[in-house]
Order: structure tokens, then C-alpha cells, then sequence
């Protein structure tokens, strides 16, 4: 199987509290791998390190195969994978456009923006990520919109970079059911264009429906992993969840 | 008419600052056109302002980019100074004095990059951190000049002095440089990545920093900038009026906060106008001589400036809040 990204045994502690112990993780070209766990299983650090927010107390990162070093936010975002972060990491204050080129603005020589460029690229993505108002376009500030709009800016954001994986953190937490279902419709299409998700949920339901791959962390481990051929429903997931939780 | 309607709220959203300190400039200056018709059609009264202008855009703009990164910086007004002395030395040294304007602007990008850095690194305030530096470098000059003022009437001959603050058909140099410093630092802030990126970290340090954009760079620049800015502003003083003296700069500590702020710039990051700035400087610039033109006592300066502060608070206040 091809990896995008590979975690092999990383601990990461907060003064004295474990984190992630040892935590071993990795996603495949192509395929849509649901990250599961109760509160404070350690999901959000996991991700946070593998993106680089965090560098890992002990442990590797193999992006392709390769061994990185001095990893951080900036390289993961140029080696490819984007993230919706829980927060939505936007800046409300400014418009929606600067808000999806934000840390890769397009530019002159020099560092002078492309404004019209940006525009342009921006009012095409909300439209393609389902925004309909008309009162609201690319020049638009972020604070004025709602969770759910918001959402579709850091989604917007992630798929304008053509990144090859693209993590969800508890991307459904939050919306109506509607906006949840456009969350899966996206996680849907990237998954049709070979390229891999790594989606963070504590809704079981959520997870089980768009995953083709499980991975259980409970107070910073990786406990379990399966296929979805080895488990038939959302509710056999979380017994085996809890199975496993429980021995742990 | 959605469309116009979504086009207007636009503009106004992207220039309701801007328009609102420049309300309050027309406001002032009709006040005392009203006031002392006769004194305020002369036009060496405005000329008078012009000298003072440039010195303040020069440490009023820079101010602004920083305070949008979510920072603070008192210790410009010593930097001005700092600056100046290093530049009055090295031409009593007899160095050539475009060489020590030179060393003059980058003394004042490095106290800028090192407040900078002891402030982001050391994980204190800004504002009580600069503080510190700004009592800390003003006794430094206090104690090694030994209070004493430097005057070099040597500059006068040298082929930049009238470059950069002559008199072109009467009309003061200095003014054209900061003009050029203003449409600069316009396009700077709001179409390059340097202006873009501390606005975002000023917004928000924790998404910019998600987002790859190194927080810790982009606020030191942005110290660096101030303190490079308040360097220019203190050579031109120092330069115009053929002196240093240790106590410079530190009149203008305030104003050119108040500047900021009148300006339209909120206190709290994320947003900033250039041209807000432009009209600030204004307001506090024909403060300055726009009392004693009505015929009021110069007593009442402080007072008037006190005055305009709180008004033009509570008009940026229509702006809104914060939003998060």
C-alpha cells in the first residue's frame, strides 16, 4: 500500500501528562480513515502533531516514505495535507478570501498579493462548496457567517490546495443536518479523486458511514484497528470500542 | 439593488474607519475655520503643520501595522532618539552623513528587532515590557550625553541635506518622503503579504500559526518596523533643526498613540487603516497649533486633545465591536 503519511511510535507530554504514548498511525493513498475515541483520548494532539502544530516529544514522520525532520505547519501544508481544524482556525475579522489563501496567499514577485486572482478563486470555491446567498461573496468578513458557513471556508481552504490528504477534525460537530450531509458529500467526492481523509469524530454514526478504515485511541494509544468489512454496524463498532477501552 | 446595497455595506465595512477619522478632521478644521477665519486662510500656518507631519507619519504608520499584530510599543519614542544620537556621533566622527543616516535607520531596526524578540520570546507585554525600554534607552542617553545637546551645522553643505528635508519652491522636502512613506506602506499593509499576515496574527496568533504563517516573525518585523520608523522621524528632526537633544522624541510618545487610535485603528488587532492614520496625524497636527490660531491659551492643548480622543472613541464605536 502506498502511505501518505506515517506516525511510528510518537509521545507527546504536557509537563507531566502522557499525551499521545507511542502512538503509531498511518493513511493510505486513497482511502478515508475514521479516527475514533472518547474525550481527552488524545485525538486532537494526534492530529495537531501530525500536522506540525505540535512537534512530538519522541517518536518519527514519514511523509511518502521519507523520514522528516524539524517538522511544522508550514512543511505539512507544502508536503500536501490540509486540515480542518476543530476551531475552524479562521481569522473572523477578515474577509472570507484572505481567510482561505491565508499562509499560501497567491503572489507577485516580492510578495505583492494577487487580489484579483484570490477573488476570483475564492467566489468559484464557495459556490462549489455550496454557498447560495447572494449577499454573501469572496470580499465578505468571516464573523458575519454562521458555524456552518464558516466550516465550508476551512473546507474551501483545503480543497483549493489540491492537498492529497485532508484531515477533519469533528468536522460535523455543531451543524444541522443538512450541513452535516455536505460534509459527506465532500468527503465523498475527494474520496473519489484518490485522494485520502483522515476524519475525526466522537459521533460514531458519522464516522462508520464514510469510513473504509477504524482507528481506536484511548488515553493517548492506538488500542484497535479494523477494516469495515470486519465490522457490520455503527453499534458493533462502538461495543468493540468499548470492549477494547475496557481491557485497556 | 441587493447588489448596491451589499456594495455599499462593503465599502463601508472596508473603509468606515478610514471615512470616520477623516469626518473628524473636516469636523476640526471647519471648527476653526469657524473659529479664526483670518489665521486659518494663512498659509504659513499650514506650514508650520507640514513641518510637524512627516515626523509624526514616520512613527504614526508603522504603529499601525504593529498594533494590528496585537502588540504595543512605548519605547519608538526613545528609539527616535537612540537613533539620533548614533547619527549625530558618527558625523562628529566625520563620516559621510548619508553613511550615518544609514547607520541612524538601521540602529532603529535593530532596537526594534530586539524588543521585539524579548518581548515575543520572553512572553511579556508589550506594553509594560516597552516600557521598560523606553525609561531604560532614554537614561542610557541622558547618562552618556551627559544631558547635553549635540548641534552639527556640518550637514548643511552635504548634497543630501537638501534631498531630504529642503525646500523645494517653499515647499518642505520632508513632506513629499513621508507622502511617498504613506502610499508605501498603504499597498504594504493591505496588498502584500507582510501587511496580510499581521493582520492575521493580530486576529488570531493560533489560526495563523495553524495556518503555517510564523507568528513570532511576523511580530518582531513588525517591532522592527516601528523602531526603523521612529529612526527616520528622529533624523529629519534632528536634521531640520541641526541638533540632537537627549530629551527628544519624548514629547511625542502620546501624540503619536492618540494618532493611532483617532485614526481608527482599534486597540485590539486584526484591523488597521493606513489612511485612517494619515487623517489621525492630522487631527493631532493642527491640534497642536489650531488652539493658539483661535486665540485660546496653549494651556487648553492637552485639554482639547483629551477631548478629541474620547469623541473620536465612541465614534469608531458605530463600527461595532470586536467580532469573533
Amino acid at each position: 500500500m502506498n502511505k501518505i503519511i506515517e506516525l511510528k511510535n510518537v509521545t507527546k507530554r504536557f509537563g507531566g501528562i502522557t499525551a499521545l504514548n507511542s502512538a503509531s498511525l498511518h493513511v493510505n493513498k486513497g482511502e478515508v480513515v475514521g479516527l475514533i475515541g472518547d474525550n481527552g483520548a488524545g485525538k486532537s494532539t494526534l492530529i495537531k502533531t501530525l500536522v506540525g502544530v505540535y512537534s512530538p516529544d519522541d517518536g518519527d514522520i514519514y511523509i511518502r516514505g521519507e523520514k522528516v525532520v524539524n517538522w511544522s505547519s508550514l512543511k505539512a501544508r507544502i508536503s500536501g495535507i490540509e486540515t480542518v481544524f476543530q476551531d475552524r482556525a479562521l481569522c473572523p475579522q477578515q474577509s472570507i478570501v484572505w481567510n482561505i489563501f491565508m499562509g499560501k496567499e497567491l503572489t507577485y514577485p516580492f510578495g505583492f498579493i494577487r487580489e484579483k486572482e484570490q477573488i476570483r478563486e475564492a467566489n468559484r470555491l464557495i459556490r462549489e462548496i455550496g454557498f447560495t446567498s447572494k449577499l454573501i461573496d469572496a470580499e465578505s468578513p468571516v464573523g458575519n457567517l454562521s458555524g456552518g458557513e464558516r466550516q465550508g471556508v476551512a473546507i474551501a481552504r483545503a480543497i483549493y490546495n489540491k492537498a492529497e490528504l485532508i484531515i477533519l477534525d469533528e468536522p460535523t460537530t455543531a451543524l444541522s443536518l443538512n450541513e452535516t450531509q455536505k460534509v459527506f458529500d465532500f468527503v465523498n467526492n475527494v474520496k473519489k479523486t484518490e485522494r485520502s481523509v483522515l476524519f475525526i469524530g466522537h459521533n460514531i454514526f458519522h464516522v462508520f458511514d464514510i469510513s473504509d478504515r477504524f482507528v481506536i485511541l484511548d488515553r493517548g494509544e492506538v488500542v484497535h484497528q479494523l477494516n469495515k468489512d470486519e465490522v457490520s454496524s455503527p453499534e458493533k463498532l462502538i461495543k468493540i470500542m468499548k470492549d477494547t477501552v475496557s481491557k485497556h | 439593488m441587493i447588489i448596491e446595497n451589499t456594495y455599499m455595506k462593503k465599502f463601508l465595512h472596508n473603509n468606515g474607519r478610514a471615512l470616520g477619522s477623516m469626518g473628524y478632521f473636516i469636523l476640526l478644521m471647519l471648527v476653526f475655520l469657524i473659529g479664526a477665519p483670518e489665521v486659518w486662510l494663512r498659509p504659513n500656518l499650514h506650514q508650520s503643520v507640514f513641518v510637524m507631519m512627516p515626523t509624526l507619519l514616520f512613527m504614526v504608520i508603522p504603529l499601525v501595522f504593529l498594533v494590528a499584530s496585537g502588540e504595543i510599543d512605548l519605547s519608538f519614542a526613545s528609539t527616535y532618539a537612540l537613533a539620533s544620537y548614533v547619527f549625530v556621533l558618527l558625523i562628529k566622527a566625520g563620516l559621510d552623513p548619508f553613511l550615518c543616516f544609514i547607520v541612524g535607520v538601521l540602529t532603529g531596526g535593530l532596537v526594534g528587532a530586539v524588543v521585539g524578540a524579548i518581548i515575543v520570546f520572553g512572553r511579556l507585554s508589550s506594553l509594560v515590557a516597552s516600557l521598560g525600554v523606553l525609561f531604560l534607552i532614554r537614561g542610557f542617553l541622558f547618562v552618556s550625553t551627559n544631558s547635553r545637546s549635540i548641534t552639527i551645522m556640518e550637514v548643511d553643505t552635504h548634497w543630501m541635506y537638501p534631498l531630504l528635508v529642503g525646500k523645494l519652491y517653499g515647499f518642505p522636502v520632508q513632506v513629499i518622503w513621508a507622502a511617498i512613506f504613506l502610499i508605501f506602506c498603504y499597498y504594504l499593509f493591505n496588498k502584500h503579504v507582510f501587511g496580510i499576515h499581521i493582520q492575521h496574527v493580530g486576529d488570531n496568533y493560533v489560526s495563523a500559526s495553524q495556518m503555517g504563517i510564523n507568528v513570532n516573525a511576523v511580530k518582531i518585523k513588525a517591532f522592527m518596523f516601528v523602531g526603523i520608523g521612529a529612526a527616520i522621524a528622529g533624523i529629519f528632526t534632528t536634521l531640520i533643526t541641526y541638533t540632537f537633544f537627549p530629551t527628544q522624541g519624548f514629547g511625542y510618545l502620546l501624540l503619536a498613540l492618540a494618532a493611532v487610535f483617532i485614526g481608527g485603528t482599534p486597540y485590539w488587532g486584526g484591523l488597521g487603516t493606513i489612511i485612517g492614520a494619515l487623517f489621525g496625524v492630522g487631527v493631532i497636527a493642527y491640534m497642536e497649533i489650531g488652539v493658539i490660531a483661535v486665540g485660546m491659551s496653549g494651556t487648553w492643548r492637552q485639554f482639547f486633545n483629551g477631548l478629541i480622543i474620547l469623541l473620536a472613541l465612541l465614534g469608531h464605536r458605530l463600527h461595532g465591536d470586536r467580532v469573533r
